[in-house]
């Protein structure tokens, strides 16, 4: 087994390789504006790093969000060609899972919440069991309106740390963003175990902004 | 026509608005041109809306590139490139087809062509009607251009005379469309009540003509209010609109303006051969008009079938071989989406030092919307 990782929901432009037993390689930038630039060199550069070339790859492992939009796009859009072009399966898995299971790695035991920023004031979360059990669908929220029902809950991601009053126990030294490492350590595991994935198609969680700009697509050569 | 097993044999993606096109060129030959388009999910909204594109995009991205390859009977491996449109266009739906090209490419261990969306829309009539002629002087109009381009080589030099300095061609059209209650996108349906109207009916205003305006820019704003004017007139009045006579004579001034500057531009420049391209080259007057002025310059006409007119991506295959065939620099893996990518840089070639493969570009990507970086949504 050799699995590529990719994962582009956060501010963090992830990629790792997984030979089925740990992770061999791993790449991990954090700039929430150059998903695109960045995302195609990393896994240039971590393909380099094992000494493996893409088609030895037997499975794309991709997070499928929730996520700003225009980045999470690029990785979905990236895994689901490259699953073309090499005819290799691409397993979904939901970012948040992956920053859960890397905490878990980090040592948070119980119960917790995994929250990220969704801008506009908002946060994607959802709530677990442990680093491997989710118990709600991945949900957008303003953070004052989960204040009560996960009052008490410890919590972790970029959002809990953004919003430190809508959120009881924030741990700002668990992981704040993706690590495509973790996401391919978990989907090694659900591989393994018969676990299940989601498709590679984004979990958008808000409906298209509907407004035509004044100007749509105006080009002016220079 | 013959093919040639040492042409390039390219795969384009375009992805700039609202079609998702994949082509597939040998050299100067046509062998696959799928186009999947989001406009019936824009059409309630009286134009694009760029996250519905963007979202289309990457629905349509791999099942389209698999049509395309079917469709030219040809195996991803036997490709020798992979090009894309690097821009200008709608930021997001841009960067989902950039995206895919790279995968695409450093999947098949192939070169990576980013190039312009513009030198694209001329450099498709190699598919119809063979080389370039160098120089080639293009007419460029759709909903998101109009503008006057002298391209000496398609590859590396591409110049503007002139452009709207308001709205293109193609939204005035949607915009009086609008204003008429006949739907979006607006040039088809005035095209087909402009066949029943009398083009002279009404003289609407040619905007920039005057003997002091600026010789090869356009402008559409103007025409489009006065339009509109004179519709609101009408039903201010409680009279019935000519709508077939309207619409001739608002398409008249349109196309009357744009082929004379562009037969004007041949003229001063000394270009025997007009290119018309981009999503109102469709039009029927503008072609009727435009041969029968060309004809009278003694200027070449040179326009694809409508299909190739519109967005697809065929017409970056074609530059992306055209590239190829004259050993431009390939794009590096770092290329970037750039929305407002001038139309003088025909491609965007790997920064030197880069080997081809971590050049990074730096700028910011701008929301059409909120103008707010782009990433923010
Ligand atoms: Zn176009």
């Amino acid at each position: 087994m050799l699995l590529l990782a990719l994962d582009t929901a956060t501010p963090a432009v992830t990629v790792a390789l997984h030979d089925g037993d740990e992770v061999i390689a791993e790449s991990r930038q954090v700039d929430a504006r150059r998903h695109g630039e960045l995302l195609l060199p990393a896994v240039d550069r971590v393909l380099g790093e094992a000494g493996r070339t893409l088609d030895a790859v037997t499975g794309i492992v991709v997070g499928v969000g929730p996520g700003p939009y225009t980045g999470l796009r690029v990785g979905i859009v990236t895994a689901a060609t490259f699953g073309a072009a090499l005819s290799v399966p691409v397993h979904g898995l939901c970012s948040l899972d992956g920053i859960a299971y890397a905490a878990g790695r980090a040592g948070l035991e119980g119960e917790f919440v995994v929250a990220t920023d969704a801008r506009r004031k908002e946060v994607y979360w959802a709530r677990y069991a442990d680093a491997r059990t989710r118990v709600t669908e991945p949900a957008v929220d303003r953070p004052a309106d989960l204040t009560e029902p996960l009052a008490g809950l410890t919590a972790i991601g970029a959002g809990a740390v953004l919003y430190p009053d809508a959120f009881t126990d924030v741990r700002a030294d668990m992981p704040e963003h993706q690590y495509a490492g973790a996401l391919a350590s978990l989907a090694a595991e659900r591989l393994r175990t018969g676990g299940e994935f989601l498709p590679d198609t984004p979990l958008y969680l808000r409906r298209p902004d509907a407004k035509v700009p004044a100007n749509y697509k105006v080009v002016t050569p220079q | 026509m013959a093919l040639r097993a040492d042409e390039p044999l390219v795969l384009g993606i375009e992805t700039s608005c609202d079609e998702t096109g994949v082509g597939i060129v040998r050299g100067h030959t046509l062998l696959a041109d799928a186009v999947a388009s989001s406009v019936d999910e824009h059409a309630r909204f009286g134009g694009v809306v760029p996250e519905v594109a963007s979202r289309a995009h990457l629905e349509a991205m791999v099942p389209t590139i698999e049509r395309a390859l079917k469709e030219a009977g040809v195996r991803a491996r036997d490709l020798d490139g992979v090009a894309v449109t690097a821009g200008p266009g709608l930021a997001g739906a841009l960067l989902v087809g950039v995206a895919a090209a790279k995968a695409y490419a450093y999947a098949l261990g192939k070169p990576l062509y980013g190039v312009n969306h513009l030198a694209s829309h001329i450099c498709v009539d190699q598919l119809e009607h063979g080389a370039l002629p160098e120089p080639t002087m293009a007419l460029l109009v759709s909903g998101g251009h109009s503008a006057l381009l002298l391209a000496p080589d398609i590859t590396s030099d591409v110049r503007p005379l002139g452009s709207t300095i308001d709205d293109a061609a193609g939204e005035a059209f949607d915009k009086v469309a609008r204003v008429l209650h006949l739907g979006f996108p607006g040039g088809p349906v005035i095209d087909r009540y402009a066949r029943e109207g009398d083009p002279a009916a009404i003289r609407f205003p040619r905007g920039l003509t005057g003997s002091r305006d600026p010789v090869y820019d356009f402008s559409f704003s103007g025409l489009k209010t006065a339009v509109a004017r004179w519709i609101e007139a009408r039903r201010a009045a409680g009279e019935e609109v000519p709508v077939a006579d309207v619409a001739a004579s608002f398409q008249e001034a349109v196309v009357d303006v744009l082929t004379r500057k562009a037969v004007r531009a041949c003229a001063d420049n000394g270009v025997d051969h007009l290119m018309i391209g981009g999503g109102v080259a469709a039009n029927t007057r503008l072609r009727a008009l435009a041969a029968r002025r060309c004809e009278d310059a003694g200027i070449t006409l040179r326009v694809p079938r409508p299909k190739l007119c519109t967005d697809n991506g065929a017409m970056v295959a074609a530059l992306g071989a055209e590239m190829m065939a004259r050993g431009r620099t390939a794009s590096s893996w770092g290329l970037s989406a750039d929305s407002s990518l001038p139309v003088t840089e025909t491609h965007v070639p790997a920064p030197q030092g880069s080997h081809g493969s971590h050049g990074l570009h730096t700028h910011d990507h701008v929301h059409e919307l909120s103008k707010k970086n782009l990433y923010d949504s």
